[in-house]
């Protein structure tokens, strides 16, 4: 029991097929053959759910999986507490497979090494603020006290102080998704998953909402799962993001990697209406350095995006902008035409003519 | 073509022979096991006189007070607490009394023991779909076989008296106590109670912190059916010797006395009501924060 060191536990899923019907584990093979979804469900009856994912996931970053309704997204998040069991294949939790637990080491698991946030908040109705917040906690057996005192402390840090003996139909949505939020916080598990977690809310609220997310973020440094269906949510809060499409894996890597090598034509769509200037880093254009950089007054460090450099060039009046390394050293040059080039020009990787054609 | 108009039935000599065996056979288990069975309902006796000693026995005044205010605490509500009390005091202007008291306290221990034996019931029902397809046809036998013909076996087991009555009115008034707990349950959120899940909560847990409370408002709703349905028992459960505003009623029955029959049918109404107000107001009051509200 116990944590362990926090953000020290990344998420391996090896293999992992999830085929829902009767008869699931016989259908692997098929599947494995080539079987598509359609055919599996007409000729089958099985509803194929995961195929084959195979995802690393980084200790204390935020890993996204993104796709459309039905591609297999809270299925897949679901595996790795096990509330869905698989088919077949391995979740691998610091040196744990999940799949091969029993009920016990099952539940002292979520217990202690998982949080959930879900869509629709699943806030205990009957319960003010505080008894939801605490909830992980009452269930873990922790003493009253620390109980309340965790909770008091994560309610404020969720900006809901003052609302912590108000019931969750006293609340507005987002308000509702903060006390999910500190519900699952307040658990202190290494590993937090949310599923669709800000998509029920307003789109003004939803940004707030990543704010305070990523604000959390860089102090907790928990492994992240987060799920959605927007791109934008996904590029904001994604170090790494997976894309499913009908319960496969069809590209994952950085959210730059997606937007400018999208894998086909499916995530080329997806990706053509970002907003590029704030996903490519600004080293990604920048060209090595020449004898002239000494002389450039202005600097952004490695990492920003291109947004952050061009906003810095029109303040200053510049045309170059110096790319600096941790150390502020010098390691590229960004010039004005080269950033608004990559911003604007999105067909850099994907001029296929079916994306052309829908735009 | 006799046999078009007659339906062919088994020959009267074997059918005579099959009720007797079957009486008989009734008849030697209850030889047998009559008072085994009596001792096993000794605590439900106590329960019932004890109770019927109270409320017949401490002040009328002190009752009434204390009817008003468990009326108070489950409905917050002044105007249920002043019909309460009228009711109670015409009840005793017309000397009712002492039966209206005997009659609730009879209704009381009914409750309490369908509570206790229908929740747990309807728990086991809501797990396991095997369990609710072995209850339901018999709940549905409880609720319409005419209350007199499961009296017969009542009273030759138990003979006459408080204790037959109370099983007799248990028998017809739990069904719904039971339904509703497994509906209940049954209808908890599954959203919520995944979350549950997630947390790692035990069954116990879970039953515990969001089943049951969950599934209040509506076993709540059982409490207040069963309720009603076993005071529409009082008068059959007052032919085996259960006390109360029953046996005014069956005597204005046999011997024509109008008057008598109204008075204690109202009193009865009366407590009806009361009941049903409170227990509703109570049960509204539970709801008031449990339906989930998304966004
Ligand atoms: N219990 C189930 N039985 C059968 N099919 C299911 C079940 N749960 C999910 N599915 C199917 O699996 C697919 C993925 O569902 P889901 O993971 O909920 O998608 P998402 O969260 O991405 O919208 C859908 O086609 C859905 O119909
Ligand atoms: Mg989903």
């Amino acid at each position: 029991m116990g944590n362990k060191k926090i953000g020290g536990f990344g998420i391996e899923i090896k293999k992992l097929y999830k085929i829902f019907g009767p008869n699931g584990a016989d259908c692997v093979k098929l599947v494995e053959q080539g079987v598509t979804k359609t055919e599996l469900n007409a000729k089958h009856g099985h509803v194929l759910g995961l195929r084959d994912i195979n995802i690393s996931m980084p200790a204390g970053g935020i890993q996204v999986i993104m796709g459309l309704s039905g591609s297999g997204k809270s299925t897949l998040i679901r595996h790795i507490n096990r509330l869905i069991d698989p088919t077949s294949g391995e979740v691998v939790i610091g040196d744990e497979d999940v799949v091969k637990m029993d009920a016990v080491q099952l539940r002292e698991f979520r217990r202690h090494q998982t949080a959930m946030v879900f869509q629709k908040f699943a806030l205990l109705p009957h319960r003010t603020v505080l008894e939801n917040t605490l909830y992980g906690l009452e269930i873990q057996g922790a003493p009253r006290n620390r109980q309340v005192d965790r909770a008091m402390r994560w309610i404020e840090r969720v900006g809901l102080k003052g609302f912590e003996s108000k019931y969750p139909n006293q609340l507005s949505g987002g308000m509702q998704q903060r006390v999910g939020l500190a519900r699952a916080l307040a658990n202190d598990a290494p590993i937090l998953l949310m599923d669709e977690a800000f998509s029920a809310l307003d789109p003004l609220i939803r940004v707030d909402m990543q704010t305070v997310l990523l604000a959390l973020q860089k102090e907790i440094k928990k492994t992240i799962v987060f799920i959605t269906h927007d791109l934008d949510e996904a590029l904001r809060l994604g170090d790494r993001i997976a894309i499913l499409r009908d319960g496969e894996v069809v590209q994952q890597g950085t959210g730059q990697d997606i937007v400018m090598n999208p894998a086909d034509d499916y995530i080329a769509n997806f990706v053509r209406e970002v907003n590029r200037s704030r996903v490519i880093n600004v080293e990604t254009v920048a060209t090595a350095l020449n004898a002239s950089a000494r002389e450039l007054k202005i600097s952004v460090p490695a990492g920003a995006k291109l947004e952050e450099a061009a906003r810095a060039m029109t303040l200053a009046g510049e045309n170059e902008i110096a790319v600096v390394d941790a150390a502020g050293q010098a390691i590229g040059v960004l010039t004005l035409p080269q950033a608004v080039d990559a911003m604007v020009n999105s067909q850099v990787a994907c001029s296929t003519p079916n994306a052309k054609k829908v735009a | 073509m006799d046999w078009l108009f007659s339906f062919p039935h088994m020959d009267d000599a074997s059918l005579r022979d099959l009720k007797k065996a079957i009486d008989e056979g009734f008849r030697g288990f209850t030889r047998a096991y009559g008072d085994g069975l009596e001792a096993i309902f000794e605590p439900l006796q106590h329960f019932l006189i004890w109770s019927e000693r109270f409320m017949t026995q401490t002040p009328w005044p002190i009752i009434l007070l204390l009817i008003a205010a468990v009326a108070w605490f489950a409905s917050r509500n002044w105007k249920i607490v002043a019909g309460t009390v009228v009711t109670l005091l015409l009840i005793g202007y017309f000397d009712m009394w002492d039966d209206t008291m005997k009659t609730v306290s009879m209704i009381f221990v009914c409750t309490v023991l369908s509570i206790v034996v229908g929740i747990p019931i309807g728990i086991a029902m809501s797990r396991s779909d095997r369990v609710q397809n072995i209850v339901n046809p018999v709940l549905d036998v409880m609720q319409t076989m005419p209350s007199f013909v499961y009296l017969i076996p009542v009273v030759m087991l138990l003979g006459i008296g408080k204790v037959p009555g109370l099983i007799a009115v248990v028998i017809y008034a739990i069904p719904p106590m039971i339904r509703l707990t497994n509906l209940g349950i049954r209808l908890v959120d599954k959203d919520v109670l995944e979350a549950a899940d997630a947390f790692g909560s035990s069954n116990w847990q879970k039953l515990k912190n969001v089943q049951m409370p969950l599934a209040l408002p509506t076993i709540m709703a059982g409490t207040n059916q069963t309720i009603m349905m076993a005071l529409a028992m009082v008068v059959i459960a007052s032919m085996i010797g259960v006390q109360g505003l029953g046996q005014p009623v069956l005597k204005a029955i046999s011997n024509q006395y109008f008057t008598l029959g109204i008075f204690n049918g109202l009193a009865i109404v009366g407590i009806a009501i009361i009941f049903d107000r409170v227990s509703q107001a109570f049960g509204a009051r539970l709801q008031k924060h449990r339906e989930v509200v998304h966004g």
